[in-house]
């Protein structure tokens, strides 16, 4: 892994440690404070595994008026604070600092309200992406953005990562879904943004908090939209012979003006590799896997799907099946969710990338990839929401090897590069955090970067919420980027990933 | 003469002190050179809107006018990337050709300011952030910007986000910016996200003044899949002369019943998916037990057109006030309103339009209050000239005011843009 450069270590700080957490006991119950070396072990790292630091401590508040006085308290004290919500994020925005305590949000896990006439939830931020479904769905709503980790994953953090999911083309992400959020500022500021109204007046302040990644305040509750289930959801099943072909099927799909509720692809190493895993029963002579949802009153989804097959079989498929019951809608998702650990069981260490570019240029970018595969002779299999041009190409490499390795973080880097070259971006839904962190200027010349380090500062003006995520810290380009998994020890190795 | 100086000399300033800039580079040399004296400026595009929010006491206006033009379309990538102000007819008119729309809707506010269309500029909708009926069910403008460029006070040009959906590179500025009345940046670039047109449309109109009913009708659409996409109340009118009394001339149907007051249902898509939801919803409001009518997509179509255009306060010489409040407390709301105000409700049943009489002044301070403790917002839209402006035009807590104050220093250090145009201070 390459050497990486956090914020310079308040010695300071670190002197007075026993001072610190002496006080902090005293503004939270003692026993939510721990400094012992077991006891913040498992605080050490996110799912990006890959990087590990010590925390000072790691506090974990009740309720907002604590955490707003732990925030004062810091701010007072110039101490530093990493908040952290269930720790699955991608990017390592919740990785510690050795000078900073860890404000973990793991205590706000009570759901506070369930309002269907004005159809929200009112929850705490601790709480998991998929709990808030489990929590309406005997009344048949659901919260629609589904990122994979949302077994797991909080919504507070889905709030700092602005997560998306799946279904995100129809749908939308984080930000399109929430009605409001409490949220305290470094200085120990309360602030209530929005409510249960759509949209809110004066500046949009929770679309700039939603992908913030922690930076700008602490998540203390979020009022979440919650939509009825659709009438009917089919998924059609659809190889093709070639990347061309499946890529300009993707890219007619959309020109013709249809909206799937997902729309996913999968290339041959893939196809393989996780029918064998899950034996969802793809088409193994295929070059290209499509795999295209949607939603709907029945006779609109039946018609809809009448277009996709056309539209296929125009771009000469070699396989199309239709679902024909939700068990078979699920097993056609079965071998695609499947994804990453059916890498995982491929080679002994993956980094999975996460670009974004338009569904154009996918038959480019797969061949971009295909390209550097055989340039740095290492394989790649690639997964993609391709209804929103989010790539997620696995490069498998033996990590053990440090010439491999080194070579890998190149061709993730010249991968993330080509993303933007094509138009696109070098993060659609993993963050930045201090993964993609020194190669922000990819995309971003000096003013636009000193532009959003203003709103940091104005926020916070000791620089002492999340330091050293998202914007390069000596803004230079260095080559990085990427999640790190070895012998498929996946921090959440339960996690489903797509 | 500096080298700024000799850049501005060629941009041409009419005699009301106004800039036109031709590109970006000269709106970024404008604005170094205003920012150096600390000028108060107004931004303006083609003024549609320019009524909406406070007096703004400036000696200099920056017009982007020029600006305009569609810089790039890809209808296979749901997207358009337009000079910021490119007017939204011309944009509308490319879209169509590929059987494609806004899908926020736009709303025209040039009736209630000058009786005629004046659809205005992206960067002006997008300044404003009020979107049209469909809000409810595709997202407010907000929603459909994905990237912009512009320039901010300091005269810097700065860009945030891109063409793709799926995008979490940095703070999401696009958000920032729309609805923040040009007090951040001059923009000169959108990106703005287009969806497929609704091949046709229909509209079930409910006739009936039950209060409770229509709250009901609201409850039940909102919970209902079958996606209505439009949900209005159009109440009777209050028999005061100082309002206008047009809703039988606006919306004159052959099959619709205007004399009453009614509720009316948009449902899309093509014609077996919309008798499909036409039946559903026949089920699940048991619409057999109440009047009811369909307008078929010949009048379906100009109805919606006619509510996005706010023709019901056409040249009004009231105030007028966008008020946004969770939907479950619209009893409470109807009931204050009852039948003294000129209104009707949008968003199935979140947004109100509400006249109030130029005499009734103070009656804004006391619907304002009252909005504020039903968890909703209240914006100002138009004034009679009478307005003392004691009552702020926007809502907002001291809070957020604190917060918003540090944010616009960040982009406009010296308030050079609109200043006041929001809050006092910013």
């Amino acid at each position: 892994m390459s050497e990486l450069v956090l914020p310079k270590i308040n010695k300071e700080t670190i002197s007075k440690k026993e001072y610190i957490f002496k006080n902090l006991a005293k503004i939270i119950n003692p026993e939510n404070v721990l400094s012992h070396a077991d006891e913040i072990k498992p605080y050490e790292t996110d799912a990006l595994a890959a990087y590990t630091q010590t925390p000072l401590a790691v506090v974990m508040p009740e309720n907002t008026e604590e955490v707003s006085n732990i925030l004062k308290f810091c701010h007072k004290e110039n101490i530093k604070v990493v908040p952290r919500g269930a720790g699955t994020g991608l990017s390592g925005g919740a990785l510690p600092l050795n000078d900073a305590i860890l404000l973990s949000l793991g205590k706000f896990n009570k759901i506070i309200e369930i309002d269907f006439e004005n159809k929200c939830v009112v929850t705490q931020p601790g709480v998991t992406n998929l709990g808030i479904t489990h929590a309406v769905q005997h009344k048949n709503f659901y919260y629609a953005p589904d990122p994979s980790s949302q077994l797991a994953c909080s919504i507070g953090g889905n709030v700092a990562e602005n997560s998306g999911g799946v279904h995100s083309l129809k749908y939308g992400t984080t930000t399109n879904n929430i009605l409001g959020v409490e949220m305290v500022m470094m200085d120990g500021t309360i602030c209530r943004i929005g409510g249960k109204t759509l949209d809110q007046e004066g500046y949009d302040l929770m679309g700039l908090i939603c992908g913030s990644e922690g930076l700008l305040g602490v998540i203390t509750e979020v009022t979440v939209k919650i939509l009825k289930n659709p009438q009917i959801v089919k998924a059609a099943l659809i190889g093709f012979p070639t990347i061309e072909e499946g890529g300009n099927a993707t890219s007619e799909i959309i020109a013709s003006g249809i909206v799937p509720a997902g729309m996913e692809i999968m290339d041959k190493v893939l196809i393989e590799a996780t029918d064998n895993f899950s034996k969802a029963g793809y088409p193994r002579d295929a070059e290209l896997l499509l795999i295209v949802e949607l939603d709907g009153t029945e006779s609109e989804v039946d018609e809809l799907l009448k277009q996709v097959s056309s539209i296929c079989k125009k771009n000469n498929c070699s396989s199309l099946k239709l679902s024909k019951n939700e068990k078979e809608r699920l097993s056609f998702w079965a071998g695609r969710k499947a994804a990453f650990p059916a890498c995982g069981a491929m080679a002994p260490d993956y980094y999975c990338m996460d670009g974004s570019i338009p569904r154009g240029k996918l038959t480019e970018a797969l061949l971009e990839i295909k390209r550097l595969s055989e340039k740095y002779e290492l394989p790649v299999a690639n997964c993609f929401h391709a209804g929103d041009g989010n790539l997620h190409p696995l490069i498998m490499f033996d990590g053990s090897d440090k010439e491999q390795l080194r070579k890998t973080e190149e061709f993730g880097a010249e991968i993330l590069k080509a993303c933007v070259r094509l138009g696109g971006v070098i993060t659609g839904e993993h963050g930045v955090g201090i993964e993609k962190r020194e190669l922000m200027c990819e995309m971003f010349n000096n003013d636009d970067i000193q532009q959003q380090l203003d709103i940091k500062l104005s926020l916070d003006e000791k620089n002492l919420l999340n330091p050293g995520k998202v914007y390069p810290i000596l803004r230079k380009c260095a080559e990085e980027g990427r999640v790190h998994v070895h012998r498929n020890e996946e921090k959440f190795p339960d996690l489903p990933r797509f | 003469m500096s080298t700024e100086m000799k850049k501005n000399s060629q941009i041409f300033q009419d005699s009301n002190n106004t800039y036109y800039p031709e590109d970006e580079l000269q709106v970024s040399s404008v604005v170094k050179e205003l920012y150096k004296k600390k000028q108060p400026t107004e931004l303006i595009g083609t003024s549609s809107k320019s009524f909406i929010g406070n007096k703004i006491q400036s000696a200099k206006k920056l017009s982007l006018s020029k600006l305009s033009g569609i810089i790039e379309y890809l209808p296979e990538e749901l997207y358009i990337k337009v000079k910021a102000n490119t007017p939204i007819e011309v944009v509308e008119k490319e879209l169509e050709k590929n059987n494609q729309e806004l899908a926020f809707e736009p709303i025209d506010f040039g009736f209630i300011e000058s009786g005629k269309s004046n659809k205005g500029t992206i960067a002006g909708h997008l300044s404003c952030n009020f979107a049209g009926s469909r809000r409810f069910k595709v997202g407010s403008i907000r929603d459909h910007i994905l990237g912009f460029r512009g320039v901010n006070g300091k005269g810097d040009i700065i860009k945030s986000g891109g063409t793709v959906v799926k995008n979490v590179t940095g703070y999401d500025l696009s958000k920032l910016v729309t609805g923040s009345f040009g007090t951040l940046v001059a923009l000169t670039e959108i990106t703005l996200k287009v969806l497929p047109k609704k091949k046709s449309s229909n509209t079930i109109t409910i006739n009936t003044d039950d209060k409770k009913l229509v709250n009901e009708l609201f409850e039940k659409i909102s919970s209902s899949s079958s996606e209505v996409s439009g949900a209005v109340y159009i109440p009777e009118e209050p028999k005061d002369e100082s309002y206008d009394h047009n809703k039988e001339m606006v919306f004159k149907f052959n099959d619709l019943e205007n004399k009453g007051s009614f509720v009316a249902l948009r449902i899309d898509g093509d014609k077996i998916s919309i008798d499909e939801k036409i039946k559903t919803l026949t089920d699940e409001l048991e619409l057999n037990k109440l009047n009811t009518t369909i307008l078929d997509v010949h009048q379906s179509t100009p109805f919606w057109i006619k509510i996005n255009n706010l023709e019901l306060f056409t040249q009004t010489k009231n105030n007028l006030l966008r008020v946004v409040i969770p939907p479950s407390q619209g009893k409470k709301l109807m009931q204050y309103l009852d039948n003294k105000y000129k209104y009707y409700i949008d968003w199935c049943g979140s947004l109100y339009w509400i006249e109030v009489q130029s005499k009734k002044n103070a009656k804004v301070g006391e619907i304002k209050n009252l909005i504020k403790e039903l968890g909703g917002y209240l914006t100002v839209i138009k004034t009679s000239n009478e307005y003392d402006y004691e009552e702020t035009i926007f809502t907002v807590d001291d809070t957020r005011l604190l917060i918003s104050e540090k944010i616009k220093k960040s982009f406009d250090p010296k308030r050079i843009f609109n200043p006041g145009k929001m809050y006092r201070g910013i």
